[in-house]
Order: C-alpha cells, then structure tokens, then sequence
C-alpha cells in the first residue's frame, strides 16, 4: 500500500446524499478478475447515458472539477459490501473522499486501499461544496498526521482509528499484522468450542 | 458478574486480541466465499505468498452470476464464465470444498449456509457479501466483508474490527392475518431509516419474534444490512435447535446435546445494557411495499406515497422527489392498483422453501396474468429438489410459470435475468436501488405472497384478499 501523510489538492464535488454502491459501481462492472480498470466505470450510470456519451452537466465530467479528493454529499458508500466501489473511487485517482457520514463497510474498504475517508461535520461540509462552486480551483488540504482538514480559511478536526492512521502512514495493512501474530492465533483456536 | 448482551458473549468469545487504540483481532469460525468478491483475494494471497490458513473452515458457491435455466450447458457470459472458472481454480489450488454450478448443494450462498447446517449459534461467519447478516438468525454474529477482509481471513482466519454498539429491537404482540417477517422488517426499516443502524448490531427480540420459524427469522437478520447495521442477530431457543438437528454437516448425537447445552446460555442477561433500544408494536405492522428507491421508502399496502411536507429536512424532500421521478411515480398516490411487468420470486431473503411454499398458495388454481413476467427462483438446488417434491413447481407450470434453476437471479443485474429499462418488479428480494435489478428497472419490495398476488393480477394488490 502506498504510504499516505497529506493530500493537497482541489476537488471534485458530487452533491448527492446516500450515494450507495450501486451507483458508485454498477453490479454489471463487477465481472472483473483483478482490481483494474474500475475507475472508468466509476458512477458510470450518472456519468454516462445509454450510448455511451457523457453526461456534461456530472461534475466528474466538468473540466472545472478535478483533483485527489472527492466531496460527497452525507451517507456516501451505503449498500452493498463490494470492495470494487473503493477500487472504483481509488482507480478513478481519488485519495480520500469527505463526506458528513460514511456507510461502515465502505469506510473498512477505503483505509484497507489507503484512501482516506474523512468525516466532517454537516455545517463543514455545506460550505465546502458552497466554496467548491464559487471556485473550482480552490485547494484543500487533509492532513493525516494532525487529522485536520483546511480549506480557504476554515479548519476542521476529523477522526480516525489510531490504528488505522499508523498503517496508512505507513503503507502496512492489516493482513501483514495479522500474519505476524500466527502463534497466537494458533493459541486461541485451541480453545475454541469443539463442535466447530 | 456484569451483565451480557448475546452479543457480547459471541463476540468476547472471539476476540484472539485488542490491538491497544484499535480494533479487535476476531476469530472467524467459517467463511463463505463466491465468484464475485473473492479473486482478487486470491490473487493477493499469491502476490504475498502465503497459503489458505484454515481451508476446511471455508466454503465456496457459484451464485451471483449463474444463469437460472439451461445450467447443464456451458455458461454463455464470457466474463461470467471467466469468474467462474477463476473460483474453480482458486479452490482447487487452495484446497478449498466448492458447490459449483450443477452441484446438489450448490445455491445462494446464504441460503446453504444454514440448510447444510453450517450456521450454527454462537458462531462467526463472514462472507464478502453483505447479507451474510441472514446467518445472525441462528444467535451466530454474521456480517459481511470487503475482498481485502476476505484475503485476511483466507490467510489468517481473522479479522481486524472494532466493536459495533449494540442496538434491540423488539417486536411484541399478535401479528395480523397474512403479515409476515417481509413485512416486519420493512416495516422496521421504514421507521429506522436506512441510515438509523449504522454503527450497530442489531438483536431482535420479543415475543412476536419468537413466534417465528427459522426461515422467516434469516429474512429480518438478512436485510439488518438495509439498516446500517453491521448485521442482526436472534438469540437461539428450541426453534434453532430442532432446525439444526439432523442436518448435514451439524454435530451429530451427543455432540449436539452438548452443543445444545452450550447453545442455551445464549442469551441477552436480563439488565444488559444496549446502546439504544427501540420497542413495537405487531399489531401496528400491516403489509407493506416499497415505492422509492432506497428500502427505508417502505408504505401500508393501503397507503399513499408520501408528499414532501412529510419529511422535515430538504435533503429528504429531495431524496423523495429524486426516487419518484425515477419511479415515475407521483406524491400522495395510492400504490394498490398499479399495473406492473415483472415478478420476482427468491433471493437470500425470500427464495427459501416456505417462501416458494407461501407463494404456491396463492398461485394454485389461478392464472400468471397476461401482462407479467413472473421469475421463481429457488436459493438453492436443495430448495429447489424440496419444491419439485412437494409439487410446487406443477402448481407453478399450471399457472403459467416455469420454476427456475437456483442463484441470485435478477436481485442484482450481474447475471441473465435482469428487468429492462423502466418496468416495474415486484420482487422479494432486498435492495430497490436504482438500476439494481438493471438499469432504469424500477423495483417495488415485498413478501413472497404480495409478489404472487401481483403474478396472478398484473397488479399491485393486497395479498390478503387471496388468503
Ligand atoms: S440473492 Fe441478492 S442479496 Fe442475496 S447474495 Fe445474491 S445478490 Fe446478494
């Protein structure tokens, strides 16, 4: 996994709440093998129409929006628990994505792929979007390390597992602790209950 | 001693570890495993190069892009084919027990989980799918998982978690005629929100709770997900252990009396503490449907779809107004009487044999009405053998409908049976989203008997009438 400290970059505002998964990756895009090639297909239905041409008035298609960070409306990630959605928002080139509320499944798979989901408050992340729109270019910076999130003069405190924050930090996951402690998982299964 | 909830009790009883400020190391009993969310799990085991660490403690299904006719031949999908020989060949190198298409136990992968009697109380289980909550049913702790968590369990039969809060619910009183579990949790999650268990397992409880089969129980714990919750559970008592009893892979003779005696300190302690607790009534639920898109956007049969000055904040009137154009549906309508196209019948919440059983019902002796496309899916081949024995299929083929072969079918658009671009589906399965049963389909949520009063009549219709 990539190490990930601070990002520093504009955004890319999708004003929508209870963004689930469906609409992050449709089910049809998930016949894939490897964790490639899915941030084409990311909220392809509202990027897209049916033949295939893009939609101008989605703000991922607005030359005006881009960046690493993705602002999304409150409740972002609910649905299914398809890891490809975060390999849909990572392969797209976002490195975290602020919202008022994440779905916790989508929020697991995130800080297992070092993309950062940051909670803000409501009133944050209004003026946020209300700043975006008055100025594309504007740029926000997410600092891991001090779990603060700037932006043109204001400031928010967010948080994160310290757990978490040190893997992604360091570009370790779970798998290579757990991998680590094999004796003591082999200890605990000794005691496990025997009809199992 | 302080005071435990059920689940406290199985989760404590996992905990291999507490990572200090961090999330627990949780022993998993059993994983299920799909062709959907597990190659790239493979493939990191590969790319780290470590094996499957427990692979008995693993099962694996063909499901979610299986083709539900014609399953003798080869699967004409090239991509889904693709999957599932990549699951093949993952288990075959991994050592890991595969019901591939065409097997005897082969079938959703929620739905042989229990009927194998590889669900059992006081266990974990995991499966990169997020109604592994069905399996909280049998007073197990049950939720589903990203891939990244299934590589982990693959290759250490843990997972890292933090705690979820504990949640109860209970449901007390007499159910009225032809209200059923459907209609309970659709009910509960039209009051929740889909929003309002986030952050929560969820125990359900109460009288009315108790008083029901096994079968109907996997369909509240099943959509606990619809919620938020990280999943549901019902505390186990002697309706779980008679199902359990006899089946195959369940402890057999003595084993299970002893098991049965542990089972049976399986309960929430009188005075344990929830982080919230919600109380209803039975007797308030009626039938219910969805109309919107998001299964919180639940409403009475008889009832009208709500106006915006129902809901307070704008984000909500705007929820509202987005899903009825996507509907094409309009505020304060009635909902009974509209004409539809599809029927659904099966999925790991409904397509289970009392739900194929409650459907045979109201279709004996009746016509599929001219206007629908009527789909019954059993969850899996065990389902569907019962349902051929029972002659439910004949009772279906008299109406006008051919029963057929078991998977996920058109509860997600990833195989065949998808509903095209603006028709409506009554389905029974758990999930309206946009474009979920296809792209533009238009999704209605409801009980098996509502889904078959609407293949009889074209229409939206309360079932009870055909009780
Ligand atoms: S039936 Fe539907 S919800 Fe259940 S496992 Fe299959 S796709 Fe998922």
């Amino acid at each position: 996994m990539e190490k990930l400290i601070k990002i520093k970059s504009t955004c890319v505002p999708v004003n929508i709440e209870n963004i689930d998964t469906d609409q992050i990756i449709p089910a049809r895009f998930l016949k894939a093998t490897d964790k490639k090639g899915f941030g084409d297909n990311l909220f392809r239905d509202w990027r897209y129409d049916k033949e295939g041409k893009l939609k101008p008035e989605f703000p991922l298609n607005n030359p005006k929006y881009k960046g690493q960070i993705l602002v999304a409306g409150k409740n972002f990630g609910s649905g299914s628990s398809r890891e490809h959605a975060t390999w849909a928002v990572a392969g797209y080139g976002f490195r975290g994505v602020i919202s008022s509320f994440f779905a916790d499944i989508f929020k697991n798979n995130a800080l297992n792929n070092g993309v950062l989901p940051v909670q803000v408050s409501e009133v944050f992340l209004k003026s946020l979007f209300e700043k975006i729109e008055a100025n594309p270019d504007l740029e926000i910076e997410v600092d891991l390390e001090k779990q603060v999130v700037k932006m043109g003069g204001m400031a928010e405190h967010f948080e994160i597992n310290e757990y978490k924050k040190e893997c992604l930090m360091k570009g370790y996951d779970d798998i290579d602790y757990l991998l680590n402690i094999k004796d003591e998982i082999e200890a605990f299964e000794k005691n496990r209950a025997y009809f199992l | 001693m302080s005071k435990k909830t059920l689940f406290d009790k199985i989760w404590e009883a996992h905990v291999v570890k507490e990572i200090p400020n961090g999330p627990s190391v949780l022993y998993i009993d059993r994983q299920f495993i799909h062709e959907v969310t597990s190659p790239q799990a493979f493939d990191g085991l590969r790319k780290r190069g470590v094996p499957v660490f427990r692979p008995k403690q693993t099962i694996a299904t063909a499901d979610h892009n299986t083709p539900t006719i014609n399953q003798h031949l080869p699967v004409k999908d090239e991509l889904s084919k693709n999957q599932l020989d990549k699951l093949t060949q993952n288990c075959n190198e991994f050592g890991i027990e595969l019901y591939a298409l065409g097997h005897p136990k082969n079938g959703v992968v929620h739905i042989i989980g229990p009927e194998l009697g590889i669900t059992l109380p006081g266990s974990t289980y995991v499966c990169g799918d997020s109604h592994t909550a069905t399996h909280g049913a049998f007073g197990s702790i049950a939720f589903g998982i990203g891939t990244s968590e299934v590589e982990m369990v693959l290759a250490t039969q843990c997972l890292m978690q933090n705690k979820p809060k504990r949640m109860r619910i209970n449901v007390n009183g007499k159910l009225n005629k032809g209200v059923t579990a459907k209609d309970i949790i659709l009910y509960l999650i039209s009051k929740l929100t889909t929003g309002g268990g986030t952050g929560y397992f969820i125990e359900y409880a109460g009288d009315t709770i108790r008083s029901l089969s096994m079968e109907e129980r996997m369909t509240i714990c099943n959509m606990s997900i619809e919620m938020g919750a990280r999943g549901g559970l019902i505390a186990p008592d002697e309706t779980t252990f008679e199902y359990i009893n006899g089946r195959e892979f369940a402890p057999k003779g003595e084993a299970f009396e002893k098991a049965v005696a542990y089972w049976k300190t399986l309960y929430t302690d009188d005075d344990a503490e929830f982080d919230k607790e919600y109380n209803f009534d039975a007797s308030d639920i009626d039938t219910m449907i969805t109309y919107g898109t998001n299964p919180g956007m639940g409403i009475k049969i008889t009832g009208k779809i709500p106006t915006v000055d129902d809901f307070e904040n704008d984000s909500e009137k705007n929820g509202l107004l987005k899903s009825l154009k996507y509907m094409d549906f309009h505020q304060s309508e009635p909902i009974m009487g509209r004409k539809i196209d599809y029927v659904f019948i099966g999925s790991c919440t409904n397509g289970r044999i009392e739900d194929l059983r409650a459907a045979a019902e109201i279709i004996k002796g009746r016509k599929k009405a001219d206007n629908v496309t009527v789909w019954i899916v059993p969850g899996s081949k065990m389902v569907e053998k019962q349902a051929i024995e029972e002659g439910l299929d004949k009772i279906f083929k008299e109406a006008g409908i051919e029963m057929r072969q078991p998977g996920c079918s058109a509860c997600l658009a990833m195989n065949d049976d998808k509903i095209p671009a603006g028709k409506y589906s009554v389905s029974t399965s758990n999930r309206n989203f946009e474009g979920r049963q296809g792209p533009g389909a238009r999704t209605l949520l409801a009980s098996p008997i509502l889904a078959a009063a609407a293949a009889v009549t074209g229409k939206i219709v309360d079932p009870k009438e055909f009780l």
